[in-house]
């Protein structure tokens, strides 16, 4: 594996994980419980897709073979997406929403507070521009975390259930595999191991505050990494790259 | 009666930048001063409106009574010497 290769495959990832996540987050779009949550969240969503296309595009670059972020987003199969899991997971109730952008959204504070150090330029500068966006995400996720464990006795059970059956998928976001190795040697990629413990500790103290239990089943579900997805992810992608399927290279 | 779910409303000012004045923008509705805060800027500043944002629980806002009008705002209308129409405006300045 050259350097290239393992600079494609990390932006690749990023990418794949901000692009999910809006697709998501998109989907509450009219449908969220008050209408300023209904622009939160689709403003997250914005704010993802905006991430997507800078990793995106900059993957394209550094791969060298001419695609560009539509490229990428829409003409690549299943098996080639490597966002993590939890990312695709369908939307659930609110609380289960909720509970995945604070699961998400506290990794990337610490990620990409990291990655701000970045060898590589163009990550150093999207990073610096996602940590503004994030951190939002971030005290958002945890002041509904706080309202629904400490709201009634309905809205701890939902956020419970939602935290029980997400935890299995919450670490998959530390993973590193060799392009990732390669990568920190070079000071590009970020050392995992401190962010995790950071994730855990901001997570552990907001659970406890919320009256919320912290789940100790420590299985954890692996592949989307590697392209290895839920039944989910391949639903998105009929409908998300449904134009470009049917109409190769329409444009507006 | 519908059960209201909406939550307190809360009146939403907006400062376009430093110094300006803040400008009532709107309302949102919240349970409480953080989540009011939150709910303001998602709605008001998308397209960099502001760079200030001040909430306030509706219900502590008095109003005038529009019945008393009269007593309040007609005196007023026959005194344009209150008025600093009078001044030549200094060459260079934008408002007095």
């Amino acid at each position: 594996m050259t350097t290239e290769q393992a600079l494609y495959k990390y932006c690749l990832r990023l990418g794949d994980n901000a692009l999910i996540q809006s697709y998501r987050l998109s989907e509450w779009c009219s449908n969220a419980p008050l209408l300023e949550e209904d622009l939160a969240l689709t403003n997250f969503a914005l704010d993802m897709i905006g991430r997507a296309q800078l990793l995106l595009s900059y993957a394209g670059v550094v791969e060298g073979m001419g695609k560009t972020d539509d490229d990428l987003a829409y003409r690549r199969g299943e098996r080639q997406f490597t966002n993590t899991l939890i990312s695709e997971l369908p939307n659930g109730d609110f609380a289960f929403t909720i509970a995945r952008l604070f699961f998400t959204s506290v990794y990337e504070y610490y990620f990409f507070t990291e990655l701000q150090n970045s060898a590589d330029t163009t990550l150093k500068a999207v990073a610096a521009k996602t940590l503004k966006e994030v951190k939002y995400h971030k005290a958002h996720a945890t002041d509904w975390m706080l309202r629904l464990g400490g709201g009634t006795e309905e809205s701890n059970t939902r956020v419970q259930a939602a935290v029980n059956a997400l935890w299995m998928y919450t670490g998959e976001q530390f993973e590193t595999d060799k392009a990732d190795a390669m990568l920190q040697d070079i000071n590009i990629a970020v050392d995992m191991p401190p962010v995790k413990d950071k994730w855990n500790v901001y997570v552990q103290e907001v659970l406890l505050d919320a009256g919320i239990s912290v789940p100790v089943a420590d299985y954890m579900q692996t592949g989307g990494r590697n392209g290895v997805h839920t039944e989910y992810l391949g639903h998105i992608l009929s409908e998300m790259q449904y134009l470009q399927r049917a109409y190769p290279d329409a444009t507006w | 009666m519908a059960i209201d779910s909406q939550l307190a409303i809360w009146e939403v000012f907006m400062q376009a930048k430093p110094g300006a004045n803040y400008i009532h923008a709107g309302s949102v509705h919240a349970s409480d001063k953080k989540m009011a805060l939150q709910n303001a800027r998602d709605t008001y500043t998308r397209r960099g409106e502001g760079t200030s944002i001040w909430v306030v629980p509706s219900d502590a806002i008095v109003a005038s009574n529009p019945d008393d009008n009269d007593m309040l705002f007609d005196p007023a209308n026959d005194k344009v010497y209150r008025h600093p129409t009078f001044y030549v405006m200094p060459e260079g300045a934008k408002a007095i």
